[in-house]
């Protein structure tokens, strides 16, 4: 099947020429080529939508390419399947785990082995992994069920298994995305050890201009699925990188801050305490004031109990303990008092979590306002002409790009939902704005435009509590910012007071 | 009275011997089709056709283990059937195996209707208890070796799990099937067979009903056991060895009533022996809200995503 032997124990170089994969009317790769060296820790840049995950998919077999070749060590190879890349010494760690977790670390890392033995001798099995542990740069209980550990030693323990199965050429999927910035930089700082050494072979998709910048050696960046530049990290400013990323793509401009005279407080949460669906306590009692005119970022690592806080202010959840105020009455989530108390929200996942999928576009924007004049007479009587005269004006006003208003809501664009839950959320009167992750998986186009938005309800006078996993977008829109971690939060500042390192500090539980 | 009530717990432990056995092989069997991420609420339809299969063969070829196999192989069948229809696309496993459970009472009947009359030749028993002296716990103490395969099978399976490749094969296709995937594991060849293997047992404990105890064939044999086994599975938070002690748990539940008949005790003889139904529910009830039941339940079940 394979010329080539699989790579063992040192770093394989690889390249793909000319590799295009066609998706009906969309060339999702266009003649992209990339030359990773042995031993390079090589990032991949590009928006979403830009290709890169349709060329490591291309490398690692899950597609076959329509044109294009892959040449490990110089060598051509032929990778139909993630099996065939195995058998080469490609590995890929995804942005979710493939452990399964009710199994141990051990377990996993034993199954995962193509020659796992029938009966498996746990004796030899533990010695055989202890003395693999003893060569590896970081270590992971091996005894601990997976559903217990970290998503830190989640993470670690992929990357052990690529190297346990001698998958020397390693590409990594956005692999900081869950860690600590301590976490990520520990780990980044080993795996570009191991490839200095020339132990492995890295190629990293990131958006994160920092790590490319600190880690990583070389970059290749894709846009549209064509390849737009590639250099050596370490000299290319970050400016030029992303001007190779957006192209010409006109940015709207951000709203500045306007400087506001100290509102008073308006969303208050007292004590809050929330159950996960285990029942297990996932929030525990959070306190925190938000003043008319001021974003209060919460930052943290996922899974830190800032889902479910959104969860319980969006209704979505039950307050176990607690309790939500607004301008010092309590605030039920119910449609009733988000009606009363004007409060506003932009979860995360808003196709999820914001819409009705296949529904249509005017009746999404309408969810506010389906009960009302003038789409509803006597409260129930709906009447579509009215709504869909709104959904076409929202439509026009927030530049949501869709056939019309009747199509389904699904059909849109990621950033184009946003724009329309943004429509349905931001045209009227905005007291407190609830926003979750609003720009994950956007384009900087549309990231940019979101975020202005938001900046604009603070500027009119809304409380606005942002939750995000993005440390960047929280510095930059913030005024104050919280931090959590372990479902409560430790560590409240004014922006100017703070800085990238100790917040992270505080991520970590510290 | 002494008397009496060590009369109640000798014939519950004989029942809890006796009656435990069915549940038994079909808790294990559901264990293992859970395991891999799929559940057969149909096991009730393997329960009712192995009963029926294993005694027409013993009828008809005067071997009762030669019934007990084929009983299996019937389960092995329905199982199968099961397995093979959840495999096509937009299948739901639950509304699959209700319809199993209707096929395989109605094949079984259908087919069952000439043994009803005849006499059918029997599994033996070991008699355990005749040193004691004591002719009720002697009694008691006969035990179908069918009873020490099906510990035997769990101890079997609670090692497999742990210690073998298929066994963690099966473990990972019911908790992610992303993983089993990127592993190259075919998911539903895993399903499909522990669908199959679920099936079998199940058959083997239909063939204890019809061939040991209660030692006929009507269609009134089961009365849902196969069903209360699936519930068992739950309360056995999907562990080989704690679904054996469910099943002897049930089994001495289901003795209460003719236990309490037997010395006496009339009133409420009816309401005894439901017990074993309101058990089911009251399980059901305690570990819905269960904690540990949710963390121990396979990630791929239908009922848990």
């Amino acid at each position: 099947m394979n010329d080539v032997p699989a790579a063992k124990g040192h770093a394989p170089s690889l390249q793909a020429i000319g590799m295009t994969k066609v998706f009906g009317p969309l060339r999702a790769l266009d003649d992209v080529s990339i030359n990773v060296d042995a031993g390079s820790f090589h990032a991949l840049l590009g928006e979403n939508g830009a290709g890169k995950s349709t060329l490591v998919k291309c490398i690692m077999g899950f597609y076959s390419g329509d044109k294009g070749q892959v040449l490990l060590d110089g060598q051509e190879v032929s990778i139909r399947s993630p099996r065939d890349a195995r058998a080469n010494g490609i590995g890929m760690v995804y942005q979710h785990f493939t452990l399964v977790p009710s199994l141990t670390a051990a377990e996993n890392l034993v199954i995962s082995r193509a020659d796992a033995p029938d009966i498996i001798d746990w004796g030899k099995e533990t010695r055989a992994l202890a003395a693999f542990m003893d060569t590896m740069p970081f270590r992971v209980p091996l005894n601990a069920q997976v559903s217990s550990l970290s998503a830190g030693e989640k993470q670690k323990l992929e990357i052990l298994k690529l190297l346990y199965l001698d998958q020397r050429f390693m590409i990594l999927d956005e692999p900081t995305s869950v860690l600590t910035p301590g976490e990520a930089d520990e780990m980044l700082g080993l795996l570009g050890g191991m490839a200095a050494r020339k132990e492995i072979t890295v190629l990293m998709i990131s958006h994160k201009f920092r790590e490319v910048k600190a880690f990583c050696d070389h970059f290749t960046v894709l846009r549209r699925g064509r390849f737009t530049g590639s250099g050596d990290a370490k000299t290319v400013s970050v400016a030029d990188m992303s001007a190779m990323m957006i192209g010409d793509t006109p940015i709207r401009e951000r709203s500045g801050r306007v400087q506001s005279a100290g509102g008073r407080d308006v969303l208050e949460l007292a004590g809050v305490f929330a159950d996960d669906n285990d029942g297990a306590s996932v929030v525990k009692s959070v306190n925190l004031k938000v003043k008319a005119g001021e974003i209060v970022g919460i930052a943290g690592v996922s899974g830190n109990g800032q889902s479910a806080l959104v969860e319980v202010l969006s209704g979505q959840r039950p307050l176990a303990d607690g309790g939500i105020f607004i301008r010092g009455e309590r605030f039920e989530p119910n449609r009733g008092a988000y009606d009363k108390f004007k409060v506003f929200g932009l979860p995360e996942e808003p196709l999820k979590n914001a819409t009705v999928p296949k529904m249509s576009v005017a009746e999404n924007i309408a969810f506010r306002s389906f009960d009302k004049p003038p789409v509803a007479k006597l409260g129930w009587w709906m009447s579509p002409g009215p709504m869909k005269a709104k959904a076409r004006d929202l439509i026009a006003r927030y530049r949501v790009k869709t056939q019309g208003p009747d199509a389904p809501i699904e059909t849109l664009s990621g950033g184009n939902v946003q724009r329309a839950v943004l429509a349905r959320e931001l045209s009227g009167d905005v007291d407190v704005l609830i926003v979750a992750n609003p720009c994950f998986g956007l384009d900087f186009a549309s990231v940019s435009e979101i975020r202005s938005q938001i900046m604009e309800q603070r500027n009119k006078g809304a409380a606005v509590l942002l939750v995000s996993e993005d440390l960047d977008e929280i510095l930059e829109l913030s005024d104050r910012v919280a931090v959590m971690s372990g479902g409560t939060i430790n560590y409240v500042s004014k922006i100017e007071d703070t800085d990238r390192n100790t917040i992270g500090q505080h991520m970590a539980g510290h | 009275m002494d008397n009496a009530v060590l009369t109640v717990l000798i014939a519950m432990l004989g029942g809890a011997i006796r009656v435990s056995t069915p549940f038994m092989f079909v808790a294990l069997g559901e264990t293992l089709t859970e395991k891999s991420g799929r559940i057969n609420l149909g096991l009730e339809g393997n329960l009712v056709l192995g009963a029926m299969v294993a005694y027409a063969t013993s009828y008809l070829t005067g071997s009762p283990w030669l019934g007990v196999l084929a009983a299996g192989m019937s389960g092995l069948f329905l199982g199968a059937l099961h397995g093979y229809i959840c495999k096509l696309p937009k299948v739901n496993d639950i509304a699959v195996g209700i319809a199993m459970m209707s096929f395989g009472t109605g094949l079984a009947f259908f087919f069952g209707k000439p043994f009803i009359q005849p006499q059918a030749p029997k599994l033996d028993s070991i008699p355990l208890g005749d040193w004691t002296g004591n002719p009720a716990l002697a009694q008691a103490l006969q035990v179908n070796p069918l009873f020490f395969v099906g510990i035997f099978l769990a101890v079997a399976m609670s090692w497999a799990f742990r210690n073998t490749k298929w066994g963690l094969i099966v473990r990972m296709t019911g908790d992610s099937a992303a993983s089993a995937k990127a592993m190259g594991v075919s998911v539903d060849l895993v399903r499909f067979l522990a669908t199959a293997a679920g099936g079998f047992l199940a058959g083997i404990g239909g063939a204890f009903l019809s061939l040991y105890y209660p030692g006929i064939w009507n269609q009134g044999l089961s009365s849902g056991q196969g069903l209360m086994a699936v519930a068992l599975v739950i309360f056995a938070r999907w562990d080989p060895i704690r679904a054996i002690f469910a099943a002897l748990f049930f089994g001495a539940a289901g003795a209460i009533g003719p236990a309490l008949q037997a010395v006496g005790i009339t009133s409420g003889y009816y309401f005894f022996n439901a017990a074993p139904y309101i058990l089911t529910l009251v399980i059901m009830i305690i570990s819905a809200g269960s904690k540990a039941s949710a963390r121990d339940a396979p990630g791929e079940l239908s009922i848990t995503k």
